[in-house]
């Protein structure tokens, strides 16, 4: 899904950042059950590995500890409810959403994906 | 008599007061000596690479595996790995950084590679090439092949609790550290390893 419009564009990521930095429920700008659907959708890989999700690595259950998918390293739960640290970091959530939508996708992920991803998480 | 009755009386509070203090001072001096013994037991090796001491470092290489000591690979090895487009596809990975952490760390791995060491275990980690792939792995060089040829693959790769020799510290119990020691090696599953 390509997003033409640069302003909605602009709006969405800075809901996205703005419901980051104040963590849970104002991450409404999203939509959480797109969030929750993206999360577990499955992207086939160019080079013929085994398919990727987000819950490659965090899993089905975001209250739930993750694993690194390559290293095997515990990842912490993303669910605020249950580790309040997350989504409190600004630069932390741009950096992570970046390099997995990146490992994941294969590509970077649209404001809007981010902005329903976010919504998703915050909501756990 | 009644100065002596106060005097007494203030005593014995005194002593009660030093008595509750010292009953929770012996019970912290308990909690630290049996944390000493767990920690530590009768072996002390010593640390056989420098404990990373870099925050930015431990934070941002540590999320996704060990944060391996900078001591376990050569100057120009560390080099290739934190190039900018090489941190892109960080073996298989997208590890990419900002600018500024880029040049932080990069340069704390450098400033402390194997032959910038003072440990000995250290730099034997510079001695020959580490990989012709793409990137310079630790597992490649060929004082960790050395070390480490003689362990069958059913301990490691077969071994779920292991996966990889790159996880140091699922055998290695001072790997966080630095410490490499064979008597602090318990390869899940199987137990001591004795060379």
């Amino acid at each position: 899904m390509t997003n033409t419009n640069p302003h909605r564009s602009v709006s969405l990521l800075c809901a996205g950042l703005l419901a980051a930095a104040a963590a849970v429920p104002a991450a409404a700008a999203g939509d959480a059950a797109a969030g929750a659907a993206a999360w577990a959708a499955q992207h086939s890989q160019a080079g013929g590995g085994e398919a990727r999700s987000c819950a490659s690595c965090h899993g089905e259950d975001l209250t739930g500890p993750g694993r690194h998918a390559t290293t095997g390293k515990p990842i912490k739960p993303l669910a605020p409810s249950v580790n309040p640290a997350r989504l409190t970091d600004e630069a932390k959530v741009e950096k992570w959403l970046r390099r997995n939508c990146n490992w994941t996708l294969g590509r970077a992920c649209t404001a809007a994906e981010k902005a329903d991803f976010l919504a998703y998480i915050a909501s756990q | 008599m009644k100065a002596t009755l106060v005097l007494a009386g203030g005593l014995t509070a005194a002593l009660l007061a030093l008595g509750a203090a010292g009953l929770a001072v012996g019970d912290d001096d308990d909690d630290d000596d049996h944390h000493e013994h767990h920690k530590r037991g009768w072996v002390e090796p010593g640390e056989d690479v420098q404990p990373v001491a870099n925050a930015a470092y431990a934070e941002e290489c540590g999320a996704c595996h060990m944060a391996y000591q900078p001591g376990l690979l050569p100057m120009d090895a560390w080099r290739q790995i934190m190039a900018p487009e090489a941190l892109g596809d960080h073996y298989g990975d997208d590890a990419s950084l900002s600018t500024d952490l880029r040049a932080e760390i990069a340069g704390y791995l450098a400033a402390n590679a194997a032959e910038r060491s003072g440990k000995s275990r250290a730099r034997a980690f510079s001695v020959g090439d580490a990989g012709t792939e793409a990137l310079p792995r630790i597992t490649a060089t060929r004082y960790f092949r050395n070390e480490h040829h003689e362990i069958p693959t059913r301990m490691v790769a077969g071994n779920p609790d292991v996966g990889s020799l790159s996880n140091c510290n699922a055998c290695h119990q001072g790997a966080d550290e630095g410490v490499y020691n064979e008597h602090r090696v318990n390869i899940p599953g199987v137990g001591r390893w004795d060379d």
